[in-house]
């Protein structure tokens, strides 16, 4: 079922009463999120994302604009009525009844000509327990559980009455870091064996980049920019993007562009031909340095970290914002860890140039 | 070890101190009364030692109207309160506008005086030689006849007490139970309000279990304050209620004690044990009942 956002805003009353102007969570979405596919909301703390979430669901009303899944409008159908499962962030699991009783507790809910046997009931459980492989734990009440356990029966719950999407809020948030790592393979898995459109919410860039099909990038209820992971890693419309995406985090400095020329400081790092003078930021992705004897950016050497494969070379630059400059370069390259100074060549596809006051990327070359 | 046990006791000490001479020494004290037949309190003499004292509270005909009181009491009254006061905390959590206001409203009784609120509802209750009372004004509308709440038949008296025990316990049940209910978290009537989950289901499938504990709190507390009521009555009905057909069993302990046809310490202990006996088991069946039914 691919879902279809128009003009979709949601504006919450100011809770402090001096300041009248509403909070915007969520501000003018129009964007088309294809069938089948898996999406990630990402963005920081209090952008907004699960409100869209909520939207989805039926859960909150928005203010204005409107929501399609498939060609059906749902913006004022409720929640039960859209047929969307939802997967909360602390999973809401119903703490006095069973594994088994949590997932059939959805298909009780049908009336009429949906209506199901107990036995229906208990067959399909089984089928999405065995599809999120807890078939073993369904007398266990939630508090037996782990985390891990937790969250694949909340996907069951959800999943249980086939949701035309199913919505995920936070997922991996409760989890340990090595959970987290396989339980976003499992969701990746399920998405791919059920079919089902599924969104999720995360602040985790890692996360979302390593599993979604579609990435959505907001901040401050405003939509930046959607695409697949990588492309919006190789081509961020703006700084925030840039700086959102990607660990380590992309090295910024203050640059200007003189006689068609990019300068950092004193050096000229990079022929920008047509473009006009102006002060912009530069961002290098930790990849983008090349090391090089003849290397046109100095920096001052801090340490290397070996990592196997890469070597990890820090350095700091009096017009980098970043506390340090990190660069991942092959372990072929041998660093002289006793020199003061390093110095890098800077490949052209991993420099971005955005504008001074609007944070805008500014396209160059080809 | 060793050491470790005798500086346990000795931080237990006070409190065993204070347990000691206060609840348990009175307790034993109480049970050694009751068997003792005869007792007189003048001499602290007593003739001998056996079950008169149990057979002569059984047979009293005060006693059995007492113990036959307090249980119509107990049963009407805790399911009743426990019922209302669960309807009220649900409408409470469900408006936002004003909800202090009413939560203060309906607190106040707890702090009233169960003597001043027994003034009004005698007032409300009373028949006088000069008027009917305000309970008879709003039957007459209805076109029944005029009852005399406070000295007529049985029933209507045990109406008002049971009436009047309902509203004095209820703002205490409807300040736990609507903290009961805030505490419940939101999340999961979402989750079942996506689910399509209907109003009754959600609340006998989520609320009531999530609440259960708290339910069986009250239900248990209850029961043990409804066996031990007393001023209540003597709110209503004054002193005499022997005479009334209105006693309790706390009352005829206290009767027997200090009442006009009082002095029987042993008479005393005996019913004090039969309702000591009568409170555990029924709250041991409550125990019972509710590990099958309470949840976590």
């Amino acid at each position: 079922m691919k879902v279809v956002l128009q003009n979709l805003t949601k504006k919450f009353p100011n809770r402090n009463k001096k300041e009248k102007k509403d909070v915007i969570a969520v501000n003018d979405f129009t964007f088309e999120i294809p069938d089948g596919k898996l999406i990630g909301l990402l963005g920081p703390s209090g952008c907004g994302k699960s409100t869209l979430l909520n939207l989805l669901s039926g859960l909150l009303s928005p203010t204005e604009g409107k929501i399609y899944f498939g060609e059906e409008d749902v913006t004022d159908i409720a929640p039960e009525n859209r047929g969307v499962g939802l997967v909360f962030q602390n999973y809401a699991l119903y703490p006095h009844l069973t594994v088994k009783q949590n997932i059939t507790f959805p298909l009780e809910n049908l009336k009429g000509k949906d209506k199901l046997t107990k036995q229906q009931r208990e067959e399909k459980a089984l089928e999405v327990a065995k599809l999120v492989q807890i078939d073993e734990l369904m007398e266990r009440k939630p508090n037996e559980l782990s985390g891990g356990q937790q969250q694949r029966v909340a996907i069951a719950r959800a999943l249980v009455k086939m949701p035309r999407i199913l919505l995920l809020d936070e997922p991996l948030s409760n989890l340990d870091a090595r959970l987290r790592l396989q339980t976003r393979e499992e969701i990746r898995r399920i998405q791919k064996s059920t079919g089902i459109t599924t969104i999720f919410v995360t602040h985790d860039q890692d996360e979302a980049m390593s599993i979604s099909d579609l990435i959505v990038v907001m901040k401050d209820g405003v939509l930046q920019q959607i695409g697949k992971p990588q492309e919006v890693y190789d081509n961020p419309v703006n700084l925030f993007v840039a700086k959102f995406l990607g660990t380590p985090p992309i090295n910024v400095f203050d640059g200007k562009i003189k006689d068609q020329k990019l300068y950092i400081g004193d050096e000229a790092v990079l022929d920008t031909e047509g473009l006009e003078n102006a002060e912009v930021y530069v961002a290098v992705r930790p990849e983008g340095f090349i090391l090089s004897e003849e290397g046109k950016l100095t920096c001052d050497l801090s340490r290397v970290e070996v990592m196997g494969r890469d070597i990890s070379v820090v350095s700091t630059h009096p017009e980098c914002h970043n506390e340090s400059i990190r660069s991942i370069i092959s372990s072929e390259n041998s660093v002289n860890v006793s020199s003061a100074t390093v110095k890098f060549d800077l490949k052209s596809g991993k420099i971005f140039l955005f504008k001074k006051e609007s944070e805008e990327r500014i396209y160059y070359g080809k | 070890m060793e050491n470790n046990n005798k500086k346990a006791w000795l931080y237990l000490l006070p409190a065993i101190l204070f347990l000691g001479v206060f609840l348990v020494y009175p307790l034993i004290d109480v049970l050694i009364y009751s068997f003792e037949e005869g007792y007189n309190f003048a001499s602290q003499t007593f003739f001998d030692v056996g079950t008169y004292n149990f057979s002569y509270v059984l047979h009293d005909p005060y006693f059995l109207q007492a113990l036959k009181n307090t249980f119509i009491l107990v049963f009407i009254t805790v399911p009743l309160s426990t019922g209302i006061a669960l309807l009220i905390s649900l409408g409470l959590s469900s408006i936002n506008k004003v909800k202090e206001l009413y939560q203060t409203i309906y607190f106040l009784p707890y702090v009233t005086n169960t003597l001043a609120v027994g003034m009004v509802f005698m007032i409300l209750f009373k028949q006088t030689a000069y008027s009917d009372g305000f309970a008879n004004m709003i039957l007459g509308w209805f076109g029944a006849g005029p009852v005399d709440f406070i000295d007529g038949p049985y029933w209507a008296k045990m109406f008002v007490l049971c009436f009047y025990t309902i509203w004095v316990v209820m703002p205490f049940k409807v300040l736990i139970l609507t903290s009961a209910l805030a505490s419940v978290d939101e999340t999961y009537y979402n989750a079942a309000k996506i689910d399509g989950t209907s109003k009754t289901r959600m609340f006998t499938k989520i609320t009531l279990p999530m609440i259960s504990p708290t339910v069986f709190y009250l239900v248990i507390t209850g029961f043990i304050g409804a066996f031990k009521a007393y001023s209540d009555a003597v709110a209503l009905f004054g002193t005499d209620l022997n005479s009334k057909e209105m006693n309790t069993i706390v009352g005829y302990i206290y009767d027997m004690l200090y009442g006009d046809s009082g002095g029987y310490p042993s008479y005393a202990s005996a019913a004090a044990i039969i309702l000591f006996v009568i409170v555990l088991t029924i709250t041991c069946i409550n125990l019972l009942v509710s590990k099958k039914h309470v949840h976590y």
